[in-house]
Protein backbone atom coordinates (compact mmCIF):
# COMPACT_ATOMS: atom_id res chain seq x y z
CA UNK A 1 0.00 0.00 0.00
CA UNK A 2 1.38 3.26 -1.14
CA UNK A 3 0.35 6.54 0.83
CA UNK A 4 0.66 9.90 -0.45
CA UNK A 5 3.63 11.70 1.10
CA UNK A 6 3.57 15.66 0.45
CA UNK A 7 4.77 18.75 1.80
CA UNK A 8 2.45 22.21 0.68
CA UNK A 9 3.85 25.34 1.46
CA UNK A 10 1.00 27.47 2.95
CA UNK A 11 1.46 31.72 3.80
CA UNK A 12 0.31 33.02 7.48
CA UNK A 13 -2.96 33.79 6.09
CA UNK A 14 -3.77 30.99 4.68
CA UNK A 15 -2.92 28.49 7.57
CA UNK A 16 -5.31 28.53 9.80
CA UNK A 17 -8.04 28.09 7.06
CA UNK A 18 -5.84 25.18 5.76
CA UNK A 19 -5.89 23.28 9.15
CA UNK A 20 -9.50 23.84 9.55
CA UNK A 21 -10.24 21.88 5.94
CA UNK A 22 -7.96 19.05 7.24
CA UNK A 23 -9.68 19.08 9.90
CA UNK A 24 -13.22 19.09 8.29
CA UNK A 25 -11.80 16.52 5.99
CA UNK A 26 -11.29 14.10 8.68
CA UNK A 27 -7.54 14.61 9.46
CA UNK A 28 -5.58 14.05 12.32
CA UNK A 29 -2.01 15.70 13.16
CA UNK A 30 0.56 13.69 13.32
CA UNK A 31 3.30 15.26 13.99
CA UNK A 32 4.52 19.18 14.04
CA UNK A 33 8.34 19.59 13.27
CA UNK A 34 10.65 23.35 14.06
CA UNK A 35 13.85 23.72 11.72
CA UNK A 36 15.98 26.74 12.44
CA UNK A 37 16.51 28.67 8.86
CA UNK A 38 19.02 31.62 8.69
CA UNK A 39 16.09 34.30 9.80
CA UNK A 40 13.65 32.66 11.02
CA UNK A 41 11.69 29.10 11.43
CA UNK A 42 10.57 26.47 9.26
CA UNK A 43 7.34 25.00 10.41
CA UNK A 44 5.64 21.67 9.57
CA UNK A 45 2.41 20.15 10.55
CA UNK A 46 2.26 16.78 9.03
CA UNK A 47 -1.85 15.70 8.99
CA UNK A 48 -2.80 11.90 8.08
CA UNK A 49 -5.58 10.03 6.96
CA UNK A 50 -5.85 6.74 6.63
CA UNK A 51 -3.02 6.03 5.37
CA UNK A 52 -1.90 9.46 3.62
CA UNK A 53 0.29 12.34 5.14
CA UNK A 54 0.25 15.63 3.81
CA UNK A 55 2.66 18.27 5.26
CA UNK A 56 2.02 22.00 5.47
CA UNK A 57 4.76 24.16 5.35
CA UNK A 58 5.03 27.44 6.87
CA UNK A 59 7.86 29.87 6.81
CA UNK A 60 8.20 32.61 10.34
CA UNK A 61 10.30 35.31 11.04
CA UNK A 62 12.29 35.21 13.88
CA UNK A 63 10.08 37.64 15.95
CA UNK A 64 6.75 36.52 14.24
CA UNK A 65 4.10 34.84 16.07
CA UNK A 66 2.07 31.75 15.09
CA UNK A 67 -1.33 31.28 15.65
CA UNK A 68 -1.78 28.23 17.71
CA UNK A 69 -3.80 25.04 16.27
CA UNK A 70 -4.67 23.52 19.78
CA UNK A 71 -7.97 25.55 19.23
CA UNK A 72 -8.54 23.07 16.51
CA UNK A 73 -6.69 19.93 17.46
CA UNK A 74 -6.50 19.88 21.46
CA UNK A 75 -3.60 16.81 20.97
CA UNK A 76 -1.21 19.44 19.32
CA UNK A 77 -0.34 21.01 22.82
CA UNK A 78 2.85 18.91 23.69
CA UNK A 79 4.19 19.56 19.99
CA UNK A 80 3.88 22.70 20.22
CA UNK A 81 4.92 23.70 23.39
CA UNK A 82 8.18 21.36 22.43
CA UNK A 83 8.58 23.96 19.38
CA UNK A 84 8.38 26.88 21.96
CA UNK A 85 10.61 25.99 24.22
CA UNK A 86 13.49 24.02 22.28
CA UNK A 87 13.62 26.73 19.40
CA UNK A 88 11.67 29.90 20.69
CA UNK A 89 8.96 29.61 18.54
CA UNK A 90 6.45 32.49 19.15
CA UNK A 91 3.19 30.51 19.47
CA UNK A 92 -0.19 32.43 20.51
CA UNK A 93 -3.24 30.96 22.26
CA UNK A 94 -2.15 27.82 22.77
CA UNK A 95 -4.68 26.05 25.05
CA UNK A 96 -2.32 24.53 27.44
CA UNK A 97 0.44 26.83 27.44
CA UNK A 98 3.48 25.54 29.91
CA UNK A 99 5.19 29.14 29.56
CA UNK A 100 8.92 27.02 29.48
CA UNK A 101 7.78 24.75 32.30
CA UNK A 102 7.56 21.36 30.02
CA UNK A 103 10.76 20.72 29.76
CA UNK A 104 12.96 20.57 32.92
CA UNK A 105 16.57 21.59 30.76
CA UNK A 106 19.03 24.46 31.97
CA UNK A 107 19.53 25.90 28.95
CA UNK A 108 16.73 28.00 27.51
CA UNK A 109 15.39 27.20 24.13
CA UNK A 110 18.64 25.24 23.08
CA UNK A 111 17.91 24.40 19.76
CA UNK A 112 17.92 28.47 18.25
CA UNK A 113 21.22 28.37 17.63
CA UNK A 114 22.79 26.56 14.37
CA UNK A 115 25.74 24.31 15.15
CA UNK B 1 -17.04 21.53 45.56
CA UNK B 2 -14.35 19.18 47.39
CA UNK B 3 -11.17 20.70 48.46
CA UNK B 4 -8.46 21.06 45.42
CA UNK B 5 -5.05 19.74 46.58
CA UNK B 6 -1.80 19.48 44.06
CA UNK B 7 0.21 15.78 44.47
CA UNK B 8 3.71 15.61 43.04
CA UNK B 9 3.92 12.21 40.50
CA UNK B 10 7.21 11.07 39.50
CA UNK B 11 10.07 11.45 38.04
CA UNK B 12 10.78 9.08 40.21
CA UNK B 13 8.10 6.49 40.88
CA UNK B 14 8.15 2.29 41.49
CA UNK B 15 6.23 2.02 38.76
CA UNK B 16 7.95 4.58 36.27
CA UNK B 17 10.64 2.83 34.68
CA UNK B 18 11.69 6.50 33.08
CA UNK B 19 11.21 10.00 34.39
CA UNK B 20 8.27 11.60 34.08
CA UNK B 21 6.99 14.45 36.16
CA UNK B 22 3.06 14.68 37.11
CA UNK B 23 1.48 17.61 38.88
CA UNK B 24 -1.63 16.04 39.92
CA UNK B 25 -4.58 18.35 40.81
CA UNK B 26 -7.05 16.39 43.06
CA UNK B 27 -10.52 17.10 44.48
CA UNK B 28 -10.64 14.53 47.16
CA UNK B 29 -8.98 11.39 45.56
CA UNK B 30 -10.19 12.06 42.15
CA UNK B 31 -7.78 13.69 39.81
CA UNK B 32 -9.40 16.70 37.60
CA UNK B 33 -6.23 17.68 36.08
CA UNK B 34 -2.63 16.54 35.16
CA UNK B 35 0.25 18.73 34.12
CA UNK B 36 2.99 17.41 32.69
CA UNK B 37 7.23 18.13 32.61
CA UNK B 38 9.72 16.28 31.12
CA UNK B 39 13.49 17.30 30.28
CA UNK B 40 15.20 14.60 32.93
CA UNK B 41 16.74 12.46 30.67
CA UNK B 42 16.77 15.26 27.36
CA UNK B 43 20.54 14.51 25.72
CA UNK B 44 19.80 17.02 23.03
CA UNK B 45 20.25 14.24 20.38
CA UNK B 46 18.40 15.62 17.40
CA UNK B 47 20.93 18.93 17.79
CA UNK B 48 24.07 16.25 17.29
CA UNK B 49 23.21 15.43 13.66
CA UNK B 50 24.70 18.99 13.04
CA UNK B 51 27.89 18.46 13.86
CA UNK B 52 28.35 14.27 12.84
CA UNK B 53 28.70 12.96 9.56
CA UNK B 54 24.99 11.18 8.27
CA UNK B 55 26.89 7.69 8.07
CA UNK B 56 28.03 8.15 11.88
CA UNK B 57 24.59 9.76 13.38
CA UNK B 58 23.10 5.90 12.58
CA UNK B 59 24.69 4.68 15.81
CA UNK B 60 23.17 7.94 17.04
CA UNK B 61 19.90 7.70 16.52
CA UNK B 62 19.80 3.85 17.62
CA UNK B 63 20.95 5.16 20.63
CA UNK B 64 17.63 7.33 21.25
CA UNK B 65 16.16 5.00 23.23
CA UNK B 66 17.26 1.01 24.35
CA UNK B 67 13.82 -0.41 23.47
CA UNK B 68 13.22 1.11 20.13
CA UNK B 69 16.75 1.04 19.36
CA UNK B 70 16.82 -0.64 16.21
CA UNK B 71 13.60 0.87 14.91
CA UNK B 72 14.93 4.65 14.69
CA UNK B 73 18.47 3.56 13.01
CA UNK B 74 16.13 1.80 11.00
CA UNK B 75 13.46 4.86 10.14
CA UNK B 76 16.48 7.21 9.90
CA UNK B 77 18.12 5.10 7.78
CA UNK B 78 15.00 4.51 5.33
CA UNK B 79 15.03 8.34 5.53
CA UNK B 80 18.12 9.44 3.89
CA UNK B 81 17.86 5.87 1.44
CA UNK B 82 14.54 7.79 -0.21
CA UNK B 83 16.38 10.97 -0.28
CA UNK B 84 19.44 9.27 -2.04
CA UNK B 85 17.73 7.16 -3.77
CA UNK B 86 18.81 4.55 -2.90
CA UNK B 87 17.14 0.77 -3.54
CA UNK B 88 17.27 -1.46 -0.52
CA UNK B 89 18.43 -4.93 -1.30
CA UNK B 90 15.84 -7.27 -1.01
CA UNK B 91 17.50 -9.14 1.73
CA UNK B 92 18.41 -6.26 3.63
CA UNK B 93 14.86 -5.72 3.91
CA UNK B 94 13.78 -9.04 5.45
CA UNK B 95 16.51 -9.25 7.62
CA UNK B 96 15.27 -5.34 9.06
CA UNK B 97 11.71 -6.64 9.27
CA UNK B 98 13.02 -10.01 11.44
CA UNK B 99 15.07 -7.64 13.63
CA UNK B 100 12.05 -5.38 13.80
CA UNK B 101 9.24 -7.99 14.70
CA UNK B 102 12.10 -9.47 17.38
CA UNK B 103 12.29 -5.70 18.74
CA UNK B 104 8.52 -5.59 19.11
CA UNK B 105 8.39 -9.19 20.54
CA UNK B 106 10.90 -8.04 23.32
CA UNK B 107 9.20 -4.34 23.94
CA UNK B 108 5.74 -6.14 24.34
CA UNK B 109 6.60 -8.71 26.42
CA UNK B 110 8.55 -6.10 28.68
CA UNK B 111 5.62 -4.08 29.01
CA UNK B 112 3.66 -6.97 30.11
CA UNK B 113 6.62 -7.71 32.66
CA UNK B 114 6.09 -3.88 34.04
CA UNK B 115 2.06 -4.17 34.08
CA UNK B 116 2.36 -7.33 35.98
CA UNK B 117 4.69 -6.51 38.39
CA UNK B 118 2.20 -2.92 38.94
CA UNK B 119 -0.43 -4.76 40.12
CA UNK B 120 1.77 -6.86 42.20
CA UNK B 121 1.71 -9.65 40.37
CA UNK B 122 5.21 -10.80 40.95
CA UNK B 123 5.58 -14.89 39.14
CA UNK B 124 3.86 -13.16 35.87
CA UNK B 125 6.49 -10.40 35.92
CA UNK B 126 9.12 -12.76 36.21
CA UNK B 127 7.61 -15.24 33.78
CA UNK B 128 6.98 -12.42 31.05
CA UNK B 129 10.75 -11.18 31.43
CA UNK B 130 11.99 -14.76 31.47
CA UNK B 131 10.21 -15.21 27.94
CA UNK B 132 11.93 -11.51 26.71
CA UNK B 133 15.06 -13.09 27.30
CA UNK B 134 15.00 -15.73 24.53
CA UNK B 135 14.44 -12.57 22.29
CA UNK B 136 17.58 -11.18 24.14
CA UNK B 137 19.25 -14.38 23.16
CA UNK B 138 18.21 -14.10 19.63
CA UNK B 139 19.52 -10.67 19.24
CA UNK B 140 23.05 -11.66 21.03
CA UNK B 141 23.53 -14.71 18.38
CA UNK B 142 22.94 -12.48 15.24
CA UNK B 143 24.00 -9.37 15.74
CA UNK B 144 26.68 -9.79 19.56
CA UNK B 145 25.01 -7.02 20.90
CA UNK B 146 21.59 -7.88 23.25
CA UNK B 147 19.88 -4.00 23.57
CA UNK B 148 21.27 -1.92 21.32
CA UNK B 149 22.86 -3.66 18.03
CA UNK B 150 24.11 -1.23 15.70
CA UNK B 151 23.57 -3.56 12.51
CA UNK B 152 21.49 -1.33 10.97
CA UNK B 153 23.64 1.53 7.77
CA UNK B 154 22.19 3.75 5.41
CA UNK B 155 21.70 1.37 1.92
CA UNK B 156 21.26 -1.78 4.05
CA UNK B 157 22.41 -3.90 7.18
CA UNK B 158 26.15 -4.57 8.30
CA UNK B 159 25.35 -8.13 9.28
CA UNK B 160 23.53 -11.17 7.25
CA UNK B 161 22.05 -14.12 9.29
CA UNK B 162 22.78 -17.71 7.96
CA UNK B 163 20.92 -20.60 7.38
CA UNK B 164 21.57 -21.95 10.67
CA UNK B 165 20.75 -19.04 12.67
CA UNK B 166 17.17 -18.47 10.22
CA UNK B 167 15.77 -21.96 11.16
CA UNK B 168 17.08 -21.39 15.17
CA UNK B 169 14.93 -18.07 14.81
CA UNK B 170 11.79 -19.49 13.52
CA UNK B 171 12.23 -22.85 16.17
CA UNK B 172 12.77 -20.25 18.76
CA UNK B 173 9.44 -18.19 17.57
CA UNK B 174 7.41 -21.63 17.91
CA UNK B 175 8.70 -22.50 21.24
CA UNK B 176 8.07 -19.01 22.13
CA UNK B 177 4.67 -18.96 21.08
CA UNK B 178 3.90 -22.44 23.08
CA UNK B 179 5.16 -20.65 26.24
CA UNK B 180 3.68 -17.43 25.81
CA UNK B 181 0.17 -19.06 25.13
CA UNK B 182 0.03 -20.07 29.22
CA UNK B 183 1.14 -16.07 30.03
CA UNK B 184 -1.45 -14.72 27.36
CA UNK B 185 -4.17 -17.00 29.27
CA UNK B 186 -3.58 -15.48 32.31
CA UNK B 187 -3.50 -12.06 31.29
CA UNK B 188 -6.77 -12.20 29.48
CA UNK B 189 -8.46 -14.25 31.80
CA UNK B 190 -7.34 -14.15 35.14
CA UNK B 191 -9.61 -12.37 37.52
CA UNK B 192 -7.47 -9.93 39.25
CA UNK B 193 -6.37 -8.90 36.09
CA UNK B 194 -9.38 -8.54 34.28
CA UNK B 195 -10.89 -6.58 37.42
CA UNK B 196 -7.72 -4.21 37.60
CA UNK B 197 -7.75 -3.22 33.93
CA UNK B 198 -11.12 -3.00 32.81
CA UNK B 199 -13.06 -0.26 32.40
CA UNK B 200 -10.18 1.82 33.44
CA UNK B 201 -8.85 4.55 31.16
CA UNK B 202 -11.53 4.14 28.61
CA UNK B 203 -10.33 6.29 25.15
CA UNK B 204 -13.36 5.87 22.38
CA UNK B 205 -11.73 6.08 19.14
CA UNK B 206 -13.03 9.30 18.16
CA UNK B 207 -11.24 10.55 21.24
CA UNK B 208 -8.36 8.69 20.28
CA UNK B 209 -8.10 9.97 16.60
CA UNK B 210 -9.01 13.70 17.86
CA UNK B 211 -6.08 13.83 20.76
CA UNK B 212 -3.77 12.05 18.35
CA UNK B 213 -3.31 8.02 20.14
CA UNK B 214 -0.98 5.98 17.94
CA UNK B 215 -0.27 2.37 18.29
CA UNK B 216 -1.49 -0.57 20.30
CA UNK B 217 -3.31 2.59 22.27
CA UNK B 218 -5.09 3.67 19.30
CA UNK B 219 -5.82 -0.06 17.86
CA UNK B 220 -7.11 -0.80 21.55
CA UNK B 221 -10.04 1.79 20.33
CA UNK B 222 -10.76 -0.11 17.70
CA UNK B 223 -9.05 1.77 14.96
CA UNK B 224 -7.19 0.02 12.67
CA UNK B 225 -4.21 1.54 11.65
CA UNK B 226 -0.73 0.08 11.70
CA UNK B 227 1.30 2.04 9.41
CA UNK B 228 3.51 -1.31 8.23
CA UNK B 229 0.54 -1.59 5.98
CA UNK B 230 2.54 1.18 3.80
CA UNK B 231 4.86 -1.89 2.85
CA UNK B 232 8.27 -0.65 3.61
CA UNK B 233 11.04 -3.50 4.31
CA UNK B 234 9.69 -6.23 3.93
CA UNK B 235 6.03 -5.84 5.07
CA UNK B 236 4.42 -5.13 1.99
CA UNK B 237 5.44 -8.79 1.16
CA UNK B 238 4.06 -10.53 4.47
CA UNK B 239 0.59 -11.24 5.16
CA UNK B 240 -0.97 -9.69 8.39
CA UNK B 241 -3.94 -7.02 9.29
CA UNK B 242 -3.84 -5.13 12.16
CA UNK B 243 -5.25 -6.11 15.50
CA UNK B 244 -7.74 -4.39 17.35
CA UNK B 245 -9.96 -4.09 20.41
CA UNK B 246 -13.18 -2.43 20.72
CA UNK B 247 -13.31 -1.68 24.67
CA UNK B 248 -10.59 0.79 24.37
CA UNK B 249 -9.76 0.54 28.12
CA UNK B 250 -6.82 -0.40 29.78
CA UNK B 251 -7.71 -4.26 29.78
CA UNK B 252 -8.08 -3.60 25.44
CA UNK B 253 -4.38 -2.24 25.24
CA UNK B 254 -2.68 -5.46 27.17
CA UNK B 255 -5.24 -7.65 25.06
CA UNK B 256 -3.64 -5.87 21.57
CA UNK B 257 -0.13 -6.03 22.67
CA UNK B 258 -0.71 -9.61 23.51
CA UNK B 259 -2.00 -10.54 20.39
CA UNK B 260 0.81 -8.51 18.27
CA UNK B 261 3.38 -10.51 19.84
CA UNK B 262 1.33 -13.44 18.59
CA UNK B 263 1.25 -11.95 14.80
CA UNK B 264 4.99 -10.61 15.32
CA UNK B 265 6.20 -14.34 16.01
CA UNK B 266 4.35 -15.42 12.76
CA UNK B 267 5.63 -12.32 10.83
CA UNK B 268 8.71 -13.52 11.55
CA UNK B 269 8.29 -17.05 10.33
CA UNK B 270 6.78 -15.63 7.03
CA UNK B 271 9.83 -13.43 6.83
CA UNK B 272 12.33 -16.38 7.25
CA UNK B 273 10.54 -18.55 5.11
CA UNK B 274 10.37 -15.76 2.21
CA UNK B 275 14.00 -14.58 2.67
CA UNK B 276 15.91 -14.00 -0.87
CA UNK B 277 19.62 -14.72 -1.05
CA UNK B 278 21.58 -11.54 -2.82
CA UNK B 279 23.61 -8.23 -1.32
CA UNK B 280 22.45 -7.26 2.42
CA UNK B 281 23.96 -3.45 1.64
CA UNK B 282 23.93 -1.25 -1.53
CA UNK B 283 26.46 1.62 -2.22
CA UNK B 284 26.05 4.78 -0.96
CA UNK B 285 27.32 7.52 -2.78
CA UNK B 286 28.01 11.36 -2.33
CA UNK B 287 26.14 13.27 0.23
CA UNK B 288 22.01 13.75 0.59
CA UNK B 289 20.13 16.75 -0.67
CA UNK B 290 16.71 17.10 0.50
CA UNK B 291 14.25 16.30 2.84
CA UNK B 292 11.66 13.61 3.40
CA UNK B 293 9.14 12.36 6.17
CA UNK B 294 9.02 8.83 7.12
CA UNK B 295 6.43 6.61 9.10
CA UNK B 296 7.15 3.20 10.70
CA UNK B 297 5.42 1.23 13.24
CA UNK B 298 7.38 1.23 16.35
CA UNK B 299 6.16 -1.09 19.21
CA UNK B 300 4.72 1.75 21.10
CA UNK B 301 3.02 3.43 17.30
CA UNK B 302 3.82 5.33 14.70
CA UNK B 303 6.94 6.93 14.79
CA UNK B 304 7.93 10.09 11.98
CA UNK B 305 11.04 10.37 11.18
CA UNK B 306 12.08 13.69 9.20
CA UNK B 307 15.51 14.65 7.54
CA UNK B 308 16.43 17.67 5.69
CA UNK B 309 20.12 17.39 4.17
CA UNK B 310 21.46 20.04 2.38
CA UNK B 311 23.93 18.33 0.07
CA UNK B 312 27.05 18.15 2.77
CA UNK B 313 27.36 14.94 4.99
CA UNK B 314 26.41 17.26 7.61
CA UNK B 315 22.55 17.04 8.12
CA UNK B 316 20.53 20.38 8.74
CA UNK B 317 17.67 19.01 10.60
CA UNK B 318 17.07 15.61 12.21
CA UNK B 319 13.31 15.15 14.10
CA UNK B 320 11.92 12.31 15.40
CA UNK B 321 7.90 12.83 16.61
CA UNK B 322 7.98 9.33 19.36
CA UNK B 323 4.99 7.47 19.84
CA UNK B 324 4.72 8.58 23.07
CA UNK B 325 4.90 12.23 22.03
CA UNK B 326 1.79 11.61 20.71
CA UNK B 327 0.32 8.93 23.25
CA UNK B 328 0.74 11.98 26.26
CA UNK B 329 -2.15 14.02 25.07
CA UNK B 330 -4.70 11.11 25.02
CA UNK B 331 -3.21 10.07 28.18
CA UNK B 332 -3.78 13.14 30.19
CA UNK B 333 -7.53 13.61 29.22
CA UNK B 334 -7.57 9.95 30.32
CA UNK B 335 -6.70 10.82 34.14
CA UNK B 336 -9.14 12.95 34.55
CA UNK B 337 -11.57 11.54 36.53
CA UNK B 338 -9.41 8.23 37.44
CA UNK B 339 -8.69 7.63 41.17
CA UNK B 340 -5.12 8.64 42.45
CA UNK B 341 -4.44 5.01 43.19
CA UNK B 342 -5.15 4.12 39.40
CA UNK B 343 -2.74 6.97 37.94
CA UNK B 344 0.54 4.73 38.10
CA UNK B 345 -0.97 1.61 35.94
CA UNK B 346 -3.02 3.83 33.74
CA UNK B 347 0.42 6.00 32.57
CA UNK B 348 2.03 2.46 32.57
CA UNK B 349 -0.73 0.87 29.83
CA UNK B 350 0.21 3.88 27.36
CA UNK B 351 3.77 2.30 27.60
CA UNK B 352 5.47 5.49 27.90
CA UNK B 353 9.41 5.93 26.56
CA UNK B 354 10.67 8.85 27.55
CA UNK B 355 13.98 8.30 27.09
CA UNK B 356 12.58 8.31 23.47
CA UNK B 357 10.20 11.65 23.77
CA UNK B 358 12.91 13.83 25.22
CA UNK B 359 16.15 12.35 22.95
Amino acid sequence: MEGCNTIEPVDMAGFVPAVLRFKMDGWRVVQICAARLAEGYELSYSFGKEYDMRTLRLTVGEEETVPSITQIYPGAFLQENEAAELFGVKIECMEQDYHGKLYRIGVETPFKQKG
Amino acid sequence: MAKQSIVPFGPQHPVLPEPVHLDLVLEDEVVVEAVPSIGFVHRGLEKLVETKDFKQYVYIAERVCGICSFGHGMGYCQCLEKIMNIELPPRAAYLRTIWMELSRVHSHLLWLGLLADAMGFESLFMQSWRLREKVLDLFDMTTGGRVIFSVNCVGGVLKDMDQTMLKTIAAATREMEKELRPLAETFLKDYTVGHRLRGLGVLDAEHAKLMGAVGPMLRASGVAFDVRKLGYAAYGELDFDPVTASDGDSFARCEVRIKEIFQSLDLIRQAVGKIPDGPIAAPVKGNPNGEHFMRIEQPRGEAIYYVKANGTKFIDRFRLRTPTTSNIPPMLEMLKGCQLADVALLILTIDPCISCTER
